[in-house]
C-alpha cells in the first residue's frame, strides 16, 4: 500500500479559489479530491452531495442529523433552540453533515466559500464516508443502504399511528421510549439487515406472532401443580441489557401497533450506537484525510496560496485543544484528539524514535498508509486509546488525571505526562471514552409473571457513582410500557441489593 | 462520481410539524407566559411575536444518568503545574468538571435555566384567544351586509354576448356534431369501401354502383345538415352575487380621566383595550380605534394623551356617550362599520346622569355596535352607573359588564366576556 508522496509539477493550472462556488467548480474539486483519495486507497460509499440552506441545515440538526425522521415535539425543542442560537449568534452551524447511508449522504452548507466547500468534501465524503464504510463497528451493526428506506417506513407508521390512535396516545409511547433510548441497543448481537418491503411484511408477521406469544406468556391459570414449578426460576433468566428489546417482546399490555413503536426506536438508537463510540475516530480520521487530500492538492499546484491559507486557518480552528485553565475549554476536543493520534500513527511509522520503538514494536516504521488503515478498520475509541497513544502525544498534549473522590474534600491529580504516568494516563483517558462507563449499567433482572407482574431493574454502579434524580421519571416512563409495578434496585458490591425507586410509589 | 443535489429550493419549515408539536405538547405553560406578556404591550403593536419562556425542567427529556458522588477519574490536557499527587481545593459547583467528559452524562443537568424562544403573532394570539370567540358575530353578520362580491359560477345556456364562453360552446358543438354524424359517417366509409371495391373489379357491377352512389350522396347531404353550430350549444359564463361581509371594524375605548382614575387603574383599563384589539384584529382586516376621554366633558384624543394625560375634574359619563354617539353617526356608519365599544370607569359618576347613560345606550348607541362592554375598575362599592348598566345588561345580550380589582382579573374576565357557546352570565362580577 505504499505511496509516492506527490510531486511538484510545474505549469499547472490551479483550480479557482472562489471564494463563491459554483455547481462545475464544485464538481471540479470533487473530481481532483477523489483522484486523491483513490491514491491513498480510500474505500467509499458513492458520494451523493447535497447542498442546502441555514434553515434547512437547523432542519436536519433537529432530526437527529437524518434526512428524514418521524415527528416529534423533542424534535421541535432541539429545531427552536437552535434556531434561538443561531440567530442571536451564540452558535455558528456545523459546515457539514454527512449520513452514514450508501449512497452516503452529505449536506454542504450554501454559505460556504469554495475552500470550506472543498474541505467538507474531503472531510465528510471522503473521511468520514470511509470510516463508516471501513469500520468494523459500522460493518457490523449499522446497515448502510437500508437506513433511509427504515426511516421512511418508520416515519409513515408513526404518522398511520397518529391518524389512527390520535397524536397524545403516540407520543406518550415515543416519549418512554426516547427516555430508555440508550438502553435500546444490542451490544453482542448483530441486526439483521433487511428492506422496506420485508420490513412491512415482517412488521405484520410480528405483530400477530407476538401476540399470541404474550398471551401465551400470561397464561396463569393454576393447574394445581404450582409446587412443581421452579419458583426461584426468574424470567428473563439471564439479565436483559436491551431494555426496550425486552419491552418490546414481553410488555404484556402493549397494542401491537406500541409495540412497533418501540421497535422503531429503537432500531434508530441501535443505528447511532457505532458513531457514540467513534466519535474521537471518525472525526480524527476525518481530519486525517482533508488534510493530506488538501495538502496534495497544494503540492501539485492544483489550489491556489489563497485557497491553502484560508483551509489551514480553517483546520488549525478545528483541531485546537484549549487548554484546561482557558476560558475556552471544555473537555477534550475530540477533533484535536483523533487527528494528532492519526498524525503521530504515521510519524511513529515514518519517522520513528527509540522510544516509539519500544512502545510500538509491531508498527514503528511500517507502511503508514497500512496502518492507519488498521487502525480506522479495527477499532472504536477506548481501543483506538489504549492502543496508539504514545508518549509523546501525551506530552504534547500535556495530559494530567484528576482523581475525584467525594468522601475526600480536595481533588488528586493521579498521574501526569511522565515516565510513570504514562500508561495510567492512557488507560485512564480509554476509559473515559468506554461507553459502558459513562452510561449507567441498568439491566432488567425479573419481571414477577407469576406473582403481581412487577418487573425490576438492577443499576450495578461503578466506583460508587449514584445515579441522577432523573431515574424517578424514567421509571415512570417504563412503568408507562410496562403496564405493571417497576422497581429499581441497585446491586452495589458486598451489599445486598435495595430498592431506589419504585413506580407506581408505595 | 459524486452525486450534487441543490436542495435549496426545497420547501421550507421541514420542521414546522415538529414545532407544533412542541407548542402543543407545552400549551399550558406557553399560554402563562403569553398571558402574562400582554401587559408589556402597547395597544396597537401587534405585528411583533412573543418571546415566551418555559422553565428547563418542565421540558426535560429525562434519561437515566449518573449523578454527583462516587469517585470519578478525569484526563484534562495543559498540565502546567502539577505533579503526581497534588491535591487541589475542589471547585465550587461540585465534583468534576461536568460529569464524565463527553456523553450523556451532562446534557440534561438539572438546572433552573428558562427555556426561552419566539413565537410568531399568529401563534400568540391564537394561544392568547384560543376558545374565545367574537359574542353575536353569527347572528349580526347578515343584517348589516352591503357589500356584494360577484362571482363565478358555473356556465348557463342563456346570456348576453359578452359572456359567452367559446371554447366551452365549441365542445359542446363537437360533441354534438359527433353524436349526430358518426353513426352515418361510418356507413358512408363503409359504402365507399365497398363502392371502390365495385369499380376495381374487372365484373360490371354497374347497378350496385348507381345504388351505392346514390346512397353515398343523401348520407352526405345528411351529414352536412347536421350544423356547425346550434342555438343549444351556446353556453354562456355565468356570474352570481353574493353577501360580503364588511372587514372594516372601529373599536370605541372610552375612559373616565376624573380625579379618581388614578395612573394604576388607567393601566388595568389599558390593558384591557389591548386585549380588545388585539382580539378584534383577529377577525377584521382593519381596525381602527378611536379614543375618547371624559370627565364632565368628553374629547376624542390619541393614545398617548388618552394613557397619559393628566386631568381631574368631576365625572359625566353621557358625555363621552353622546359624543361616540356623534361620531358613529358622523364617521362610522353602522351599515359599513363593525362597531364596537369598551368603556372603562372606575364607576363614579354624577348620580343625575346614570339614567341618561342608560338611556343613550338603549336608544342610541346599543342598535349600532355590535358588542359593548363596559368594565369598573374599582374597589369600592357599586354605585348609580353599575346598577343602571345591569339593567341594560339583562335586557341586551351585546351589552355586557364585568367588575375588574386588580390586575390580574383582566384577561379572566377577559376571557369570560367572550368564552366560546356558553351562556354568559348577565351582569354579575
Amino acid at each position: 500500500m505504499a505511496v509516492s508522496p506527490p510531486k511538484r509539477k510545474r505549469g499547472v493550472k490551479p483550480l479557482s479559489d472562489g471564494p463563491d462556488w459554483s455547481f462545475e467548480l464544485l464538481e471540479q474539486y470533487e473530481t481532483e479530491i477523489d483522484r486523491v483519495a483513490k491514491h491513498y486507497g480510500l474505500d467509499i460509499y458513492p458520494n451523493q452531495i447535497e447542498i442546502i440552506t441555514a434553515e434547512q441545515m437547523m432542519d436536519a440538526y433537529a432530526s437527529v442529523g437524518m434526512p428524514i425522521n418521524y415527528s416529534h415535539w423533542s424534535y421541535g425543542k432541539k429545531f427552536i433552540s437552535t434556531e434561538q442560537h443561531y440567530r442571536r449568534g451564540q452558535m455558528g452551524l456545523a459546515y457539514e453533515i454527512v449520513i452514514n447511508s450508501d449512497p452516503c449522504i452529505s449536506y454542504l452548507m450554501e454559505e460556504n466559500t469554495i475552500t470550506m466547500q472543498a474541505l467538507v468534501m474531503a472531510h465528510a465524503c471522503y473521511g468520514h464516508n470511509s470510516f463508516f464504510k471501513g469500520n468494523y463497528l459500522f460493518q457490523t451493526w449499522t446497515d448502510a443502504s437500508s437506513i433511509i428506506d427504515y426511516l421512511v417506513f418508520a416515519k409513515n407508521y408513526v404518522a398511520k399511528c397518529e391518524q389512527r390512535y390520535g397524536i397524545t396516545e403516540v407520543e406518550n409511547i415515543l416519549d418512554s421510549c426516547h427516555a430508555l433510548m440508550n438502553y435500546g441497543v444490542d451490544r453482542y448481537k448483530r441486526p439483521q439487515k433487511i428492506s422496506i418491503q420485508e420490513e412491512k411484511e415482517r412488521q405484520k408477521e410480528r405483530e400477530n406472532y407476538l401476540q399470541s406469544q404474550v398471551n401465551e406468556l400470561w397464561r396463569t391459570v393454576p393447574k394445581g401443580e404450582q409446587g412443581k414449578l421452579p419458583q426461584e426460576r426468574r424470567f428473563p433468566q439471564e439479565p436483559q441489557e436491551n431494555i426496550l428489546y425486552f419491552i418490546e417482546k414481553s410488555a404484556p399490555l402493549l397494542e401491537p401497533w406500541q409495540r412497533e413503536l418501540v421497535r422503531i426506536v429503537r432500531k434508530v438508537s441501535q443505528y447511532f450506537y457505532p458513531q457514540k463510540q467513534t466519535q474521537v475516530m471518525n472525526e480524527g480520521w476525518a481530519c486525517f484525510w482533508h488534510y493530506h487530500i488538501l495538502n496534495h492538492l497544494y503540492d501539485e499546484g492544483k489550489v491556489t496560496d489563497r485557497f491553502i491559507m484560508e483551509f489551514l486557518t480553517s483546520h488549525t480552528g478545528v483541531v485546537l485543544q484549549p487548554e484546561y485553565n482557558s476560558p475556552y475549554y471544555s473537555g477534550i476536543n475530540p477533533y484535536a484528539l483523533g487527528f494528532n493520534m492519526f498524525m503521530d500513527i504515521k510519524r511513529i511509522c515514518t519517522d520513528p524514535t527509540d522510544e516509539d520503538k519500544e512502545w510500538f514494536p509491531e508498527f514503528a516504521g511500517s507502511d503508514w498508509l497500512e496502518t492507519v488503515h488498521f487502525a480506522m478498520k479495527n477499532f472504536k475509541d477506548e481501543s483506538f486509546i489504549s492502543q496508539f497513544l504514545s508518549p509523546r502525544m501525551m506530552r504534547e498534549f500535556k495530559f494530567f488525571a484528576i482523581e475525584d473522590d467525594e468522601r475526600e474534600n480536595f481533588l488528586t491529580v493521579s498521574a501526569i505526562h511522565n515516565e510513570s504516568g504514562y500508561r495510567n494516563i492512557r488507560e485512564k483517558l480509554s476509559a473515559q471514552y468506554n461507553l459502558s462507563n459513562l452510561e449507567p449499567n441498568i439491566q432488567v433482572y425479573n419481571a414477577d409473571i407469576r406473582g403481581d407482574r412487577s418487573l425490576t431493574l438492577r443499576y450495578i454502579p461503578q466506583n460508587s457513582i449514584p445515579l441522577a434524580k432523573s431515574s424517578k421519571e424514567v421509571i415512570k416512563h417504563l412503568h408507562r410500557l410496562w403496564g405493571f409495578p417497576v422497581i429499581l434496585e441497585v446491586d452495589e458490591d458486598n451489599n445486598v441489593p435495595y430498592v431506589l425507586e419504585r413506580c407506581p410509589a408505595e | 462520481m459524486a452525486h450534487f443535489i441543490d436542495r435549496r429550493l426545497n420547501s421550507k419549515g421541514k420542521s414546522t410539524v415538529n414545532r407544533q408539536r412542541f407548542i402543543r405538547r407545552y400549551k399550558q405553560q406557553i399560554k402563562e407566559a403569553v398571558s402574562d406578556s400582554i401587559s408589556k404591550r402597547s395597544v396597537t403593536d401587534v405585528d411583533s411575536g412573543e418571546e415566551v419562556s418555559i422553565p428547563t425542567r418542565d421540558i426535560s427529556e429525562p434519561v437515566f444518568h449518573t449523578g454527583k458522588g462516587g469517585r470519578r477519574e478525569q484526563v484534562h490536557p495543559g498540565n502546567d503545574q502539577f505533579t503526581t499527587g497534588d491535591r487541589i481545593k475542589r471547585p465550587p459547583g461540585g465534583g468534576g468538571k461536568g460529569g464524565a467528559g463527553e456523553g450523556d452524562a451532562s446534557n440534561e443537568g438539572e438546572g433552573q435555566d428558562e427555556f426561552v424562544f419566539e413565537i410568531s403573532k399568529d401563534e400568540y394570539l391564537d394561544l392568547l384567544f384560543e376558545e374565545l370567540e367574537l359574542p353575536n358575530l353569527q347572528k349580526n353578520q347578515l343584517d348589516k351586509l352591503v357589500q356584494y362580491e360577484t362571482y363565478r359560477a358555473g356556465y348557463q345556456t342563456d346570456g348576453v354576448p359578452a359572456n359567452l364562453d367559446i371554447v366551452r360552446s365549441l365542445k359542446g358543438s363537437l360533441a354534438r356534431r359527433i353524436a349526430l354524424t358518426s353513426g352515418k359517417k361510418k356507413r358512408l366509409k363503409a359504402l365507399e369501401a365497398e363502392l371502390a371495391e365495385l369499380k376495381a373489379d374487372k365484373h360490371d357491377h354497374q347497378l350496385r354502383i348507381i345504388e351505392l352512389e346514390k346512397e353515398i350522396a343523401e348520407l352526405k347531404k345528411a351529414i352536412a345538415r347536421v350544423p356547425f353550430i346550434d342555438t343549444f350549444d351556446l353556453r354562456f359564463r355565468n356570474y352570481e352575487k353574493r353577501p360580503k361581509p364588511t372587514s372594516k371594524a372601529v373599536m370605541f375605548c372610552l375612559m373616565d380621566v376624573s380625579g379618581s382614575m388614578d395612573q394604576a387603574t388607567k393601566d388595568i383599563a389599558k390593558r384591557f383595550y389591548i386585549l380588545l384589539y388585539l382580539f378584534l384584529t383577529r377577525t377584521y382586516k382593519n381596525v381602527e380605534v378611536v379614543y375618547i376621554r371624559h370627565h364632565t366633558q368628553a374629547k376624542e384624543v390619541d393614545e398617548q394623551e388618552f394613557f397619559y394625560s393628566q386631568e381631574t375634574g368631576g365625572t359625566i359619563v353621557s358625555s363621552a356617550l353622546k359624543l361616540m354617539d356623534e361620531i358613529v353617526r358622523d364617521r362610522y356608519d353602522a351599515k359599513e362599520w363593525n362597531i364596537y365599544a369598551a368603556q372603562a370607569s372606575d364607576g363614579d359618576n354624577w348620580a343625575d346622569d346614570s339614567p341618561l347613560c342608560s338611556d343613550l345606550l338603549l336608544q342610541r348607541i346599543l342598535p349600532a355596535v355590535r358588542y359593548y362592554a363596559y368594565i369598573e375598575i374599582t374597589e369600592r362599592q357599586h354605585q348609580s352607573l353599575w346598577r343602571e348598566y345591569q339593567k341594560i345588561a339583562e335586557v341586551r345580550d351585546h351589552f355586557a359588564i364585568k367588575h375588574i380589582q386588580s390586575v390580574e382579573d383582566i384577561y379572566p374576565v377577559f376571557r369570560e366576556l367572550f368564552r366560546k357557546n356558553v351562556a354568559r352570565p348577565q351582569g354579575v362580577a
